[in-house]
């Protein structure tokens, strides 16, 4: 194999890792709408993470006590 | 939620690092504006003989400017709202305080030697990557531990949801870690010689047209994962906090992310446009810097959908003013961009001063007053004072943002003249320009551009005196404010 079908064949794979890559990026999106629509997820609530952010506030998802003892356990 | 009356945040990191960023910013600035003086009057090349001449102080000034701002920017940022949006202190773990305060003192011991390592000439002539070995190593090591740290304080976070802003800290993290790495890969000569030259050189292990591509990949993404993306971190952040308005729209934020994450990494060939690269991949470099408007604008447009109904703050608070405009930078040297990297723009624009002119805009218009913006905002919060001066920010906005717009529209008309003399030729084909013609021609946009440099550096030094001021002497604050930054 020369060196221009090595230069081709990466030429190629960059096309299909290009389709590929955009299939996914694609997917996330449709995944993201279906499932708020779904009602199984509500994304916009995160946008509250950074106006309620003190020490004290309550999170916009706990991480589970068991959990978070786990860690500090460690 | 445990019983954490008593918990408070703790920002000595995030305060030192604060300090780092003024001092990194003062220097690095002062460099930039030497030379772009000594580019229009060559005779201040020579006030400090060799360490003064613009080939060894222009790598100070990047180097300076990128990991000694705003790498320190980035750090003082993450160490403060890293800890508010996880909410969990840092005094929380004694593990991550001790790490990161080897982090601080290995950074700021590392970055002045390295500066003192450019001064003496020592560099690996790659651009953006001048640091020669020794250095790489203690900057991986810097890195590596803010990594550990950072991954630390998710590991014992309260909010389990991964606030938007973390997402881009962590692939900064992650995209410097291998950027950085893949480039630097280097042979230090001395050792594989059996002794012969100095035991600071090294050569790069890639040759040739591959070593410019991975240097190419390396520069146009550490713009990507140093000057953008934990900026846009950052913007995500102090914007809707300070404005007291949630992100316009979450899902934008996370469709942004994972396009600018997927299209980013592709574009850097557009730097070898008309180079011995193959075809496919400078089309390739071109076709997704296009595609970049997309991902860069979302962000950009969510940030300024975020003040719908709250434009009236734009005129009472003048830290919005800075965040907003910085927004408007980004949209601008992001459709920038790309048309530079259309093939035939790019035969004009290639190796003219409409590149650094639009480098600035980037930089001074996003980056700069981005991180500003934040150190204002975390002041207050860190020092528990109002800020010192209200009068002395409008001031310091309206100079800078008149400096930003002289720097790149003095860049633009020298960077198109320059381009079009070289091409210019005569009915015989002959060209029609040497090379001192077009200096000629040049000298008043370059003499332009170093008015513009005093006159960002000036507005830099009031805003570092601000900051002196509010830490020493800003009215005392009995309570921390939960959003608008109180000032005096």
């Amino acid at each position: 194999m020369d060196s221009t079908d090595i230069a081709n064949l990466q030429g190629y794979a960059s096309f299909f890792m290009t389709v590929f890559l955009v299939i996914m990026l694609y997917g996330y999106i449709i995944y993201l709408y279906r499932s708020e629509k779904k009602g199984e997820r509500d994304y916009e609530k995160y946008g509250r993470i950074a106006l309620d952010d003190e020490i004290d506030s309550t999170p916009v998802e706990d991480k589970p006590a068991s959990q978070r003892y786990k860690d500090e356990e460690k | 939620m445990q019983s954490n009356a008593a918990l408070e945040y703790d920002y000595s990191l995030a305060k030192k690092f604060t300090f780092l960023t003024i001092l990194f910013g003062i220097l690095g600035m002062i460099v930039g504006t030497l030379i772009a003086a000594q580019l229009a009057f060559p005779e201040l090349n020579y006030l400090l003989g060799e360490y003064g001449t613009f080939s060894r102080l222009r790598p100070v000034h990047t180097n300076t400017v990128i990991f000694g701002f705003t790498v320190s920017g980035i750090f003082a940022t993450w160490y403060y709202l890293g800890q508010r949006v996880l909410k969990v202190s840092m005094a929380e773990s004694k593990f991550l305080m001790v790490l990161g305060n080897i982090q601080f003192w290995l950074y700021f011991i590392g970055a002045l030697a390295a500066t003192v390592s450019l001064l003496l000439g020592f560099t690996t002539a790659k651009e953006y990557a001048q640091y020669e070995w020794p250095f790489d190593i203690v900057v991986v090591l810097i890195w590596v531990l803010w990594g550990v740290n950072m991954m630390g304080l998710i590991g014992i976070r309260r909010e389990k949801a991964l606030y938007i802003s973390v997402w881009y800290y962590l692939a900064c993290f992650l995209g410097i870690a291998m950027l950085y790495l893949f480039n630097n890969m280097e042979i230090p000569t001395y050792f594989t010689s059996g002794g012969l030259g100095n035991p600071l050189h090294s050569v790069s292990m890639y040759a040739g047209t591959n070593d410019a591509l991975v240097q190419w990949w390396y520069g146009h993404n550490a713009v990507a994962f140093g000057f953008t993306v934990p900026i846009v971190g950052m913007i995500y952040y102090f914007l809707p906090k300070e404005s007291g308005q949630a992100i316009y729209s979450y899902k934008l934020s996370l469709l942004s992310f994972w396009g600018l994450m997927f299209v980013y990494l592709w574009a850097g060939s557009h730097h070898l446009l008309w180079s011995t690269v193959p075809d496919w991949m400078q089309t390739m470099g071109s076709a997704f810097s296009v595609v970049l408007i997309l991902p860069s604008w979302g962000s950009a447009i969510n940030m300024l959908l975020t003040m719908k109904g709250e434009w009236n703050q734009l005129t009472d608070n003048p830290l919005i003013k800075f965040m907003v405009l910085a927004s408007t930078f980004y949209m601008l040297s992001t459709i920038e961009g790309p048309i530079q990297a259309i093939r035939s723009v790019n035969a004009i624009a290639h190796f003219t001063d409409w590149i650094p002119g639009h480098v600035h805009d980037g930089v001074l218009g996003w980056v700069v007053f981005m991180i500003m913006a934040g150190i204002f905002h975390m002041a207050p919060r860190m020092f528990k004072r109002e800020i010192y001066s209200k009068k002395l920010m409008e001031a310091q906005f309206w100079l800078q943002t008149t400096a930003v717009v002289l720097y790149f529209t003095s860049m633009w008309i020298a960077g198109i003249t320059q381009g079009m003399m070289w091409r210019a030729v005569d009915e015989y084909g002959n060209l029609m320009y040497s090379f001192i013609d077009t200096v000629t021609v040049l000298h008043p946009y370059y003499a332009i551009r170093a008015l513009s440099g005093v006159m960002y550096l000036t507005g830099f030094l009031m805003f570092a005196y601000n900051i002196y001021k509010t830490m020493t002497s800003g009215r005392e604050l009995t309570q921390e404010p939960q959003f608008r930054t109180p000032m005096a």
